[in-house]
């Protein structure tokens, strides 16, 4: 289910405990599991959870828990947009509306072709920043002018 | 008026961030001094005491005091941790510190782990910043690289290994047994204490959690002495202190001054109010901290004390700055709906409890408040506060009891005519997409 590369790439994370502790892996493991596939269904769940030799209930529990996993399918670009109180100050909100208009969707919509998804995030620790947007979980973005927000749109859509 | 850095001192961005760099300003020395047997695991954890280095994460614990906590004879595995899982609104110095001076973080740990007999070592990293988790576990591989971590560690008969885990969005991480029950692969929910890491930790061993910036402070206490970085800063609260600024100023960012700095210094230095406006509020400590007003906020001083005694905590020092144009009731909707969607669950007062701080704040922010509304946030905040297993039932009543404490006025204003006391393009102006000349 999952490629050569990325089991080797769970192989590696599990090398940091201690080798009676696999299940330490578990958030990583899930990771790079939705790395390759884009969302973690019940099968790939199962998948890890068979790898790490654990239940898939325990693993769910986590993939459930944490709210960087997506459970359902997402548009192949997520962005994320802080609107918690420290980037709100400096235009977070508003930067959340102008994604929402050029893309025309709201709040954990996606777009009809499938490219864009949109959630609204909780603090991730850049608010000097803001306003601050993910994308695709890992990649954050600074200081979103409307300009810079055309911009990398457009650079995600290429 | 003046910056005073340690942590941050001579960086230069993304450029300056490798083993090479970190060497050059001196790192790595106290390090040596360690392990080539110049001082005992006493003398080390005497001099954290001296320096009166307190957690940096929030709770402001003395650290050495924590490291003493520790068992010394303990036949088996002892491991430390530490606490880079910064998602409390407000707060962004970890980040800085980690992206930045990451070395300084792995050479504080493995100081850390020497004193305190540790043979192996967890850095858990927010998962929203997870370019930072890459750098850092690239600082890893130099270290490891370079003997200065790993099997005996330059030579000497010590041994730590240290290895990045990352979150993966779940505030409640940032509370230390959720933290271990998160590296152990498990949902973040937080423990019943005690028993308390120090004896009961990750894996069941003692295990002790400390903050990045915490770390970070070490090794210059240990190559320069506890006292002088005391001296930094004013009794009992030693050192400097790193200050995430965001919201209404000028130049929002980390800034790194001696404790006991005067609020109004500290405010300059981020470049004073957005657009000349007046100051409102400030939230002095990460966003669970109860919101100090404009005039008691400016005779305060930056410390632990100063803030306490304001009626306010320190925390994390993230200084959340609110101008006039601001709606009281606005922003702790904000913040209440935060730790509704972050309360783990786990306790009920806190999981129901935070759902209807939530619900309402938002029926009086849009104009459907009850007369009685204030009484029955003061009543459900009563009924949080110390009945549940961790802080966040805490930190999100906190919030609630000082707003409505402080800006009662602006809060029975929306209730007797359903609508703000700040007109709507007043906000609309003040919190308009703002990017500082720093960016």
């Amino acid at each position: 289910m999952l490629s050569q590369e990325s089991l080797s790439r769970i192989d590696r994370e599990l090398e940091k405990y201690p080798a009676e502790q696999k299940k330490s892996a578990t958030m990583s493991a899930l990771r790079i599991a939705q790395e390759e596939l884009g969302w973690l269904s019940d099968e790939t769940i199962a998948f890890v959870a068979d790898y790490l030799g654990l239940t898939a209930i325990e693993v769910f529990e986590v993939a459930s828990f944490y709210n960087m996993y997506d459970l359902a399918p997402v548009g192949r670009h997520k962005i994320t947009v802080c609107t918690n109180l420290p980037c709100a100050l400096s235009g977070g909100v508003h930067a959340a509306e102008y994604v929402k208009q050029k893309l025309g969707i709201d709040f954990n919509e996606t777009t009809p072709d499938g490219k864009f998804t949109l959630k609204e995030g909780e603090c991730m620790g850049a608010c000097g920043d803001a306003p601050v947007l993910l994308v695709n979980n890992h990649h954050m973005c600074s200081w979103m002018t409307p300009e810079k927000i055309d911009q990398m749109l457009a650079d995600l859509d290429k | 008026m003046s910056a005073k850095e340690l942590i941050l001192a001579d960086l230069d961005g993304d450029r300056t961030w490798r083993l090479q760099d970190y060497i050059k300003r001196g790192g790595y020395e106290a390090l040596k001094k360690v392990v080539s047997g110049q001082m005992s695991a006493d003398d080390i954890i005497g001099e954290v005491k001296k320096s009166a280095l307190r957690g940096r994460g929030g709770a402001g614990f003395p650290t050495g005091l924590k490291w003493s906590f520790m068992p010394r004879s303990f036949p088996g595995d002892k491991y430390l941790a530490c606490n880079s899982d910064e998602g409390e609104p407000g707060t962004f110095k970890d980040r800085d510190i980690l992206r930045y001076n990451p070395h300084t973080v792995i050479e504080g740990m493995t100081i850390a782990a020497y004193a305190m007999g540790c043979s192996r070592g967890y850095n858990y990293i927010h998962g929203e910043i997870f370019e930072t988790y890459l750098r850092f576990e690239e600082a890893l591989a130099e270290a490891r690289e370079a003997g200065l971590l790993g099997e005996k560690i330059l030579g000497s008969d010590f041994s730590f290994d240290l290895f990045a885990h990352h979150g993966y969005g779940a505030y409640i991480c940032g509370e230390e047994t959720a933290l271990l029950e998160s590296i152990e692969g498990k949902k973040g929910q937080p423990r019943f204490k005690p028993p308390f890491p120090a004896s009961f930790g990750l894996y069941g061993k003692p295990t002790t959690i400390n903050n990045t910036e915490t770390f970070a402070s070490i090794p210059f206490i240990i190559r320069d002495g506890g006292e002088t970085f005391l001296n930094y800063g004013k009794p009992n609260n030693g050192g400097t202190k790193i200050f995430s600024i965001s919201g209404h100023v000028n130049r929002p960012g980390c800034y790194e001054i001696e404790m006991g700095t005067p609020f109004p210094e500290l405010l300059e230095m981020a470049g004073g109010m957005r657009g000349g406006r007046k100051l409102k509020g400030v939230i002095p400590g990460g966003s669970s901290a109860p919101v100090v007003p404009a005039a008691i906020m400016m005779d305060c001083t930056m410390d632990y004390d100063s803030i306490s005694k304001a009626g306010s905590m320190l925390g994390s020092g993230a200084v959340i700055v609110m101008d006039e144009s601001t709606c009281m009731v606005k922003a702790l909707e904000r913040l209440s709906y935060f730790y509704f969607e972050e309360s783990c669950g786990q306790c009920t007062p806190c999981r129901e409890g935070t759902g209807w701080l939530y619900r309402v704040v938002h029926r009086i922010e849009h104009g459907k408040g009850r007369q009685d509304d204030l009484d029955l946030l003061n009543s459900v905040t009563a009924n949080i506060m110390g009945r549940t297993i961790c802080a966040l039932g805490d930190a999100a009543a906190m919030p609630v009891q000082s707003f409505v404490k402080h800006f009662g006025d602006e809060f029975q204003y929306h209730i007797d005519n359903k609508k703000c006391l700040v007109p709507p393009e007043v906000q609309y102006e003040g919190s308009k997409i703002y990017v500082g000349p720093s960016c």
